[in-house]
């Protein structure tokens, strides 16, 4: 069944970039769940495929622009729209949560404009959209490779600080923490790792693997320590899983890793309810 | 000679909007002392604590803690703070006891510095001096709002603050475990040398046990001793008796006629 994935390169490439992705996805997915931002990742990802269309659109119509990887320019457009979010947050102190559909519906609807300006694409926009096990070039892989590592230098210098201000921001600012600064890097860490998740699970699903694993993690975990490693130990395991079952059903990753994320959950869910049902009946409550 | 002044409030007005919240205020705490700050709803006393912590600026006047402007100040391990964080914070946030309190050791490490193993015996130390160190590996978000206050403590405590501040710590705690929090709070003064400066609404209990008082509504309008405030409430409470008993005096007469 794995045999395959060390028989091809793009398979190798498809499966190290999914292992990558399902560790700094549901790494920082915690960090955006208990600071109650999910669907931050939601509007990035949308923005991600406006970059996407850029660059196919550039591509098309500029004759000098040949070869230019996509998931570059979603990149850039990701960490374009982390800064304005954090602009647009700064704007309504007391409407915060309005710069997710602000980013979110603009990057759709500046998606949709460039996509119809080319008149479509060759390229499939499909695989974009829910992922592929074919897409992943050997250069997308080390990209995702230099990424994860320096999302995880970050998150070790600075895990003190991250978690200070997910739990309590008055107590960070009394902490001497520069709070602004720290979640500006934590916003472009997120822009990088949805850009660089895109070609395995897809912009529509790329925010599923950030906060399903968490989702379930954050049912059994007793510390902030244990919801991080069980959320990297979901999402490897559905990465893993989804990737075997994308390739022998033909399907694109995106579905069955999101899938398996949702199925691990349902079994968390119901496995927490009948050991406190069990707790309870033992205790004679 | 040594300034023992921890806090000084030097005519500082601050206004919301249009609205001042607070007026030519001035007043100091000194090292050691233990300072209730009271004063009816919207008086700005909670404004003034967040203007002590460089929350919010002045729009008049300065304030420095430690000997430093606020504006300048970093030495933020000296200072612990406290909340009405029972109130809240996400009860859900997956956190362990011993972690809350660890993180109350950012301020004392800096950036680029780890949590060690001696940190984690600083936490269970800090813990065992509020009397929770048996639920160290508990979530957060289980305990009673009286437990998760005392944990909020030993988490201002750790970084071994000398001034401790707290805005209306009592909020959310039952009745039964407030008693058993200003016993704590004492011994945290007496015994272990903490200036505290605690907002309060409930003036009976909390002029029981400070050593200072502040009146606050908009600008200072007392502030002494806890002796001299029950003289001064006295004096207050009198004139506004026989204000009252004049007034029913009043009504009788006008009734009765």
């Amino acid at each position: 069944m794995f045999e395959v994935f060390f028989k091809y390169e793009f398979l190798q490439n498809a499966a190290v970039t999914g292992m990558l992705v399902g560790l700094v996805g549901p790494l920082l997915g915690v960090f955006i769940v208990v600071r109650r931002l999910s669907l931050i990742a939601d509007a990035l990802s949308h923005i991600t495929l406006t970059g996407i269309a850029a660059s196919l659109l550039l591509e098309k119509k500029v004759a000098m622009i040949t070869d230019l990887n996509p998931v570059y320019l979603g990149m850039v457009f990701s960490v374009l729209g982390a800064v304005l979010i954090e602009r647009i947050r700064k704007m309504y102190k007391n409407y915060e949560e309005l710069a997710i559909p602000i980013i979110l519906s603009g990057g759709i609807g500046l998606g949709v404009l460039l996509i119809s300006l080319a008149d479509g694409f060759n390229t499939d926009l499909f695989s974009y959209l829910f992922g592929s096990v074919a897409a992943v070039s050997r250069s997308n892989m080390w990209t995702v490779l230099i990424i994860t590592i320096i999302v995880l230098v970050i998150v070790v210098l600075f895990y003190k600080e991250l978690f200070v201000l997910s739990f309590d921001e008055d107590h960070a600012k009394v902490s001497g923490v520069k709070g602004r600064w720290i979640h500006l890097l934590f916003i472009l860490m997120v822009a990088l790792v949805i850009a660089s998740s895109m070609q395995v699970v897809g912009i529509l699903l790329v925010s599923a693997l950030m906060t399903l694993p968490v989702a379930s993690a954050l049912k059994i975990a007793k510390s902030f320590k244990q919801t991080i490693a069980l959320s990297v130990l979901f999402g490897e395991t559905s990465v893993l899983i989804g990737l075997v079952l994308a390739y022998h059903l033909s399907v694109p990753p995106g579905g069955t890793i999101v899938m398996i994320t949702i199925l691990i959950l349902i079994v968390t869910i119901v496995s927490k309810n009948v050991s406190t049902s069990f707790f309870m009946v033992k205790e004679g409550v | 000679m040594i300034d023992c002044k921890i806090v000084k409030v030097n005519s500082v007005s601050f206004k919301y909007e249009k609205e001042w919240a607070i007026k030519h205020a001035n007043f100091t705490v000194d090292k050691g002392q233990f300072v209730a700050m009271i004063g009816p709803n919207g008086s700005g006393k909670s404004t003034l604590v967040n203007l002590i912590l460089g929350f919010i600026k002045p729009n008049i006047g300065s304030i420095q803690v430690f000997n430093q402007s606020i504006k300048q100040f970093d030495d933020w391990k000296e200072i612990g703070y406290i909340s009405q964080q029972v109130n809240r914070f996400n009860g859900g946030f997956p956190a362990s006891v011993l972690e809350v309190v660890k993180s109350g050791l950012v301020s004392r490490l800096g950036m680029f510095r780890f949590l060690k193993r001696e940190h984690t015996q600083k936490a269970i130390e800090a813990l065992k001096i509020v009397e929770m160190e048996k639920f160290a590996k508990a979530k957060i978000g289980e305990l009673s709002g009286g437990q998760q206050q005392r944990v909020f403590i030993a988490r201002a405590l750790v970084s071994d603050p000398s001034l401790l501040i707290l805005d209306e710590p009592t909020v959310g705690i039952d009745a039964k475990h407030v008693n058993d929090f200003y016993d704590l709070l004492g011994r945290l003064n007496k015994k272990n040398g903490i200036t505290l400066l605690m907002i309060s609404h409930d003036i009976g209990t909390i002029t029981k046990h400070a050593t200072h008082v502040v009146c606050v509504n908009k600008a200072i309008s007392f502030q002494g001793t806890s002796d001299e405030y029950k003289q001064f409430n006295k004096q207050n409470f009198t004139h506004v008796h026989e204000h009252m008993d004049q007034q029913l005096i009043h009504d009788h007469v006008e009734v009765t006629s």
